[in-house]
């Protein structure tokens, strides 16, 4: 049965809200603003009750899957426990009612609470200066990508237009760095899953403007030649950026800054627990060396001793990326996380997290193959070539996975693994769950050689059947229309 | 996989057919089936000049994106907008669904193709 | 243990010596000695949940807002009314605890959720096609100036200086490390000059770029400058406040190729800046240039509608470098709960707020005239907000009426150094006459000290 859109539920004369009598004798709204200027048909919204708009979008939010719903092992994402206590302090009325425009006596607690945040982060990740302007990832990656490029240019060094990325590093990495005018250079990946050094050495040279990784990388394993990279980039004359989409693996255990990287961005909504919404809200603050600070966007927030101000004297940054001060209300929501956990919380998180991808992953080596058979970090990646030869995808794997009350793992990346499914289980799991899910992903194995047809036609149970991608992306059709 | 034996074929997995100084030019089997559900396809302009190499459309499915470029160089004449609104022909019947055809400049450069075998010799490799 | 993480030490020790460990530490036997941290991290905490709610209630309780104060300032962020329902439909943990809907058969709340909000976004803007959302007003902006760019392959824009200061920055961000040169034209009457705009559009102009109703209030004439852009085959963005677009004209009616805004307004609370979200909306032609995720209508197998994330090759983990933008995550949450603010509101009600926001603000731009002690800046029509000239240095009327629980106008003169003792003031529907008058009278205590 096909659920009804809002604009199916209208019927004209319903209504929703409430506003009180217009308080002052109104005009002629004509003789405030000329007619032609004036809609001649009204915007077609629907027209529905409060209770039925409850019921519509509470009936809608049941078809989700939600990390409080059940396991989210989504590589790469971080789908951890959002504590509940940070959603009530990020709707306190000192925070969640005040305008971005007030006088600065009046935002001290604002400031405040930025400005600490900026010393945690700088402390987690070992860099000296943070923005919290980026809005997420990518808008990080994108910032410090124009920094590199500013500051290169502003040191008269001029034909560094080149940025390294490994094959495995996400989209997003290749097209930040395109973003902001630089060539993309693939590096490739060694047999053990990292980066190629001696690869490395003879792509470097006057036109590298920096390197882009992730480490631990999108394989989940830690880059161990990370000091000998940083140093061949740096002796290049190149600047080292960090994607920080995996610093759940490393929190305590150790710091981008002592790797090397000159530049690190980090995703709050994935390392520091805020809720990531159905995509988005996130924030992605960007750390930088203390040679790197002037470049960063302005303002940057200050402490005078006495009172926190914004700083907007700052001729060598790249500017500004994002209005007001970035996501105010997810960076609260990641201070009041790293609060609660304090140094020995985040690093037993880091610990938790990797204990579980390795405990999952070693249970699930003889049934599934796997790429590169050493210790993981908090994610590994799994491939399902074996399961490919009984005709069984790792998207139908991932489909069948739904009918165990499980969200699947990220499908199809790294592009450089074939058939992959990266698993991402996060400290927030117990045992018990991960015993479940091990239990799940071996059946789900004997299936695809005994009744491969079970795992093809997945999922059974959910609320839709597989959907038809193809016809979607054929004849577009991205809005509702009434009926002729 | 299937190879025509009278076309010649580019590193790209592009196809020529050559009609008189006209090269009729898509995209084979082999590179329908590794791209799957083609769902839209961007044509060229009629009237660009293209050399060797040039960029001269993009292949969509759900998943994927393959740039066309062009195996030789001459000016496009004419598009086949029929793959505009039915994109799936390519998959259908890739060596009648021809994509482009230019007018060639250097017809030499035809030299520079693969015929049917060697082309699947290539793609033998390639797989 | 934290109490986040359900797994004790014992446990930690048993499934360790089950995949073949004695420590946590082996595990990290890939990361070198050198780089290794060997002290713990000099951050506070931990705290309880108690601890933690004083601290941040502290925090809190050392801000003013609009929740004890009457608010009067607007530039870019708006105090309207937010319903109650929105606030608990989007604390369902469905909503907020999942991520980007890329499994579509467990992901159908928050799909046909931005469904609906294409929609409604399409019919507030005139426009064909909608995308599920961007970071805020001023990245939206900048994405369609990049996007137009890439769409007429021409490198050179046209900005009305008459945009919201922010956004402009933004866009010169965006464009100056891909070396597209931004052309800022002045304003007339606090409206685009049309003079200026002719003699800066080239045939290298790939966009003219205007806010309406602008950073002023004023809502601007866009129609001739559509025209204007489409003689030199350059696009016309507009930026447009979507509240107002309940009773203005639409911009794709007027012309516009791509719309933007904030969308703050839209039931999303100020919270000092963020997160906010952006619209962005164009037509068919220019549908496959769009940034930022996209969901469409389909079927599943037994033929039920769904709708599921579409016309990815455009994006980022597709196409890589050659990606139309960068974006991944956006503000889907922000954009649920203006979609759920759109539902309730509805058609009557949407155009009720703007009716009042007009009403409202054309009261107190009279009243304070008639105090004498300002005088117009501009003439053009507005809509929820206006700019003055007072003769009381505008830092000292803001001071004064902090004191009186009232936050004043935005001082213009920061952002425009022409435009001295220039005071922007915002009036949406929540402001009531008693409010205004008030405000009224205590600029008039001032004036007579």
């Amino acid at each position: 049965m096909s659920r009804k859109l809002i604009f199916e539920l209208s019927l004209e004369g319903k209504k929703g809200y409430s506003l009180p009598q217009l308080d002052i004798d109104d005009r002629a709204i004509e003789e405030l603003i000329p007619g032609k200027l004036l809609r001649d048909r009204d915007a077609n919204l629907p027209e529905v009750s409060e209770p039925e708009v409850v019921r519509h979008y509470t009936s809608l939010s049941r078809l989700n899957h939600g990390v409080d719903v059940g396991f989210y092992p989504l590589g790469s994402c971080t789908m951890k426990y959002n504590p509940k206590i940070n959603e009530d302090v990020s709707r306190l009325e000192g925070f969640s009612k005040v305008h971005p425009y007030q006088p600065d006596e009046t935002i001290q607690g604002s400031l405040r609470l930025l400005y600490e945040l900026n010393k945690i982060l700088c402390e987690i990740t070992g860099m000296d200066g943070v923005t919290l302007q980026p809005a997420a990832g990518s808008h990080g990656e994108l910032t410090g990508m124009m920094i590199i490029k500013a500051y290169h240019k502003n040191r008269g060094d001029e034909g560094r237009d080149k940025i390294l990325i490994p094959d495995s590093a996400h989209g997003t990495n290749p097209s930040s760095a395109a973003m902001a005018g630089f060539q993309v250079v693939e590096i490739p990946s060694n047999d053990r899953g990292s980066v190629d050094v001696e690869a490395l050495k003879d792509m470097v040279g006057k036109d590298t403007a920096g390197l882009m990784l992730t480490n631990p990388n999108t394989l989940g394993l830690f880059e161990e030649d990370i000091i000998e990279i940083a140093q061949i980039v740096h002796d290049a004359g190149g600047l080292l950026y960090y994607d920080g989409a995996n610093a759940n693996a490393i929190m305590g255990i150790t710091r981008p800054g002592d790797m090397g990287f000159d530049i690190v961005h980090l995703n709050l909504h994935k390392t520091f627990s805020t809720p990531h919404g159905g995509g988005g809200p996130g924030a992605g603050p960007v750390g930088v060396v203390t040679e790197l600070v002037p470049y960063l966007p302005s303002p940057l927030i200050q402490f005078d001793g006495q009172k926190y101000y914004l700083d907007y004297d700052r001729p060598l940054s790249i500017g500004r990326i994002k209005s007001f001060f970035g996501n105010f209300g997810v960076a609260l929501k990641a201070y009041a996380y790293i609060l609660t956990m304090g140094p020995e919380g985040l690093r037993e998180v880091a610990e938790t997290a990797v204990l579980n991808a390795n405990y999952v992953m070693e249970k699930l080596k003889s049934y599934y193959d796997i790429s590169y058979d050493r210790i993981c970090m908090h994610e590994f990646v799994l491939s399902a070539q074996r399961q490919k030869k009984e005709d069984v995808s790792a998207m139908d794997i991932s489909k069948r996975l739904i009918d165990f009350g499980f969200h699947p793992p990220t499908t199809y990346f790294p592009l450089i693994v074939k058939e992959a499914l990266m698993i991402e289980p996060t400290e927030t799991e117990s045992r018990e769950t991960l015993d479940e899910f091990i239990e799940a992903m071996i059946q789900i194995a004997k299936e695809a050689e005994e009744e491969p047809d079970k795992v093809q036609n997945a999922p059974h149970k959910s609320p839709i059947g597989r959907l038809d991608e193809t016809k979607a992306a054929r004849k577009p059709k991205l809005r509702w229309q009434p009926e002729e | 996989m299937k190879v025509l034996e009278d076309l010649k074929y580019a590193k790209g997995h592009e196809w020529v057919r050559v009609e008189g100084n006209k090269a009729y030019i898509g995209i084979t089997d082999f590179a329908q089936d590794e791209l799957g559900d083609i769902v839209y396809i961007e044509l060229p302009e009629v009237g660009a000049h293209v050399e060797v190499d040039d960029i001269i459309g993009s292949i969509e499915s759900v998943k994927a994106a393959a740039d066309v470029y062009s195996p030789v160089s001459g000016e496009i004449v004419e598009v086949n907008e029929e793959l505009e609104t039915s994109p799936e022909l390519v998959n259908e019947d890739p060596y009648d669904a021809w994509i482009a055809v230019v007018e060639m400049t250097d017809s030499g450069e035809l030299d520079n193709l693969m015929d049917a075998e060697e082309y699947e010799k290539f793609c033998e490799e390639e797989a | 243990m934290s109490r986040y993480i359900p797994n004790t030490q014992e446990e930690r020790q048993k499934m360790l010596k089950e995949i073949g460990y004695s420590s946590i530490e082996e595990l990290f036997g890939d990361i070198p000695k050198e780089i290794r941290l060997d002290r713990n991290m000099a951050i506070p905490g931990p705290m309880s949940e108690m601890e933690l709610l004083r601290h941040m209630r502290q925090l809190a309780s050392s801000n003013k807002h609009t929740g004890e104060y009457t608010c009067f300032l607007g530039a870019g962020a708006y105090d309207h009314y937010i319903p109650s329902a929105i606030d608990h439909i989007i604390s369902r943990s469905d909503f907020y605890t999942a991520y980007t809907p890329y499994q579509p058969e467990i992901s159908q709340g928050t799909l046909q959720a931005i469904f609906e909000y294409q929609t409604m976004i399409c019919e507030l803007t005139g426009m064909d096609v909608s995308n599920a959302s961007m970071y805020d007003g001023a990245t939206a902006v900048a994405e369609a100036v990049l996007m137009a760019c890439q769409a007429t392959r021409r490198s050179q824009v046209v900005v009305a200086r008459s945009m919201h200061p922010e956004y402009r920055q933004v866009v010169n961000t965006y464009t100056k490390f891909q070396d597209i040169p931004v052309t800022e034209i002045g304003y007339r009457d606090g409206m685009v000059d049309m003079e200026a705009l002719e003699k800066a559009i080239t045939g290298e102009t790939a966009a003219v770029v205007i806010q309406s109703p602008n950073f002023f209030g004023i809502i601007e004439d866009i129609e001739p400058i559509a025209q204007l852009a489409h003689k030199n085959k350059a696009l016309l963005i507009v930026c447009a406040d979507p509240i107002s677009l309940a009773i203005l004209k639409s911009p794709g009616e007027l012309g516009a190729d791509i719309v933007v805004g904030e969308g703050q307004s839209l039931g999303n609370p100020l919270s000092f800046g963020g997160p906010y979200f952006g619209f962005f909306a164009t037509t068919q032609k220019l549908m496959r240039r769009m940034p930022g995720r996209i969901v469409g209508e389909t079927t599943d197998k037994n033929g039920n509608r769904g709708f599921v994330l579409t016309l990815q090759t455009r994006e980022q983990h597709i196409r890589r470098e050659k990606a139309t933008s960068n974006i991944c995550t956006n503000q889907a949450l922000n954009a649920l709960m203006a979609t759920i603010y759109l539902s309730l509101m509805g058609r009557e009600g949407l155009k009720e707020v703007a009716y009042q926001c007009v009403q409202k603000s054309h009261y107190l731009y009279d009243k304070l005239i008639n105090t004498g002690l300002f005088t117009p800046i501009f003439k053009g029509p507005f809509f929820k907000e206006f700019a003055l000239k007072s003769s009381i240095p505008v830092d000292k009327l803001n001071r004064h009426l902090l004191d009186k629980g009232i936050i004043g106008g935005y001082s213009l003169e920061k952002a425009y150094p022409e435009l001295g003792g220039g005071w922007l003031i915002a009036v949406t529907e929540k402001r009531t006459r008693e409010e205004m008058d008030a405000l009224v009278e205590r600029v008039g205590e001032i004036a007579g000290e």
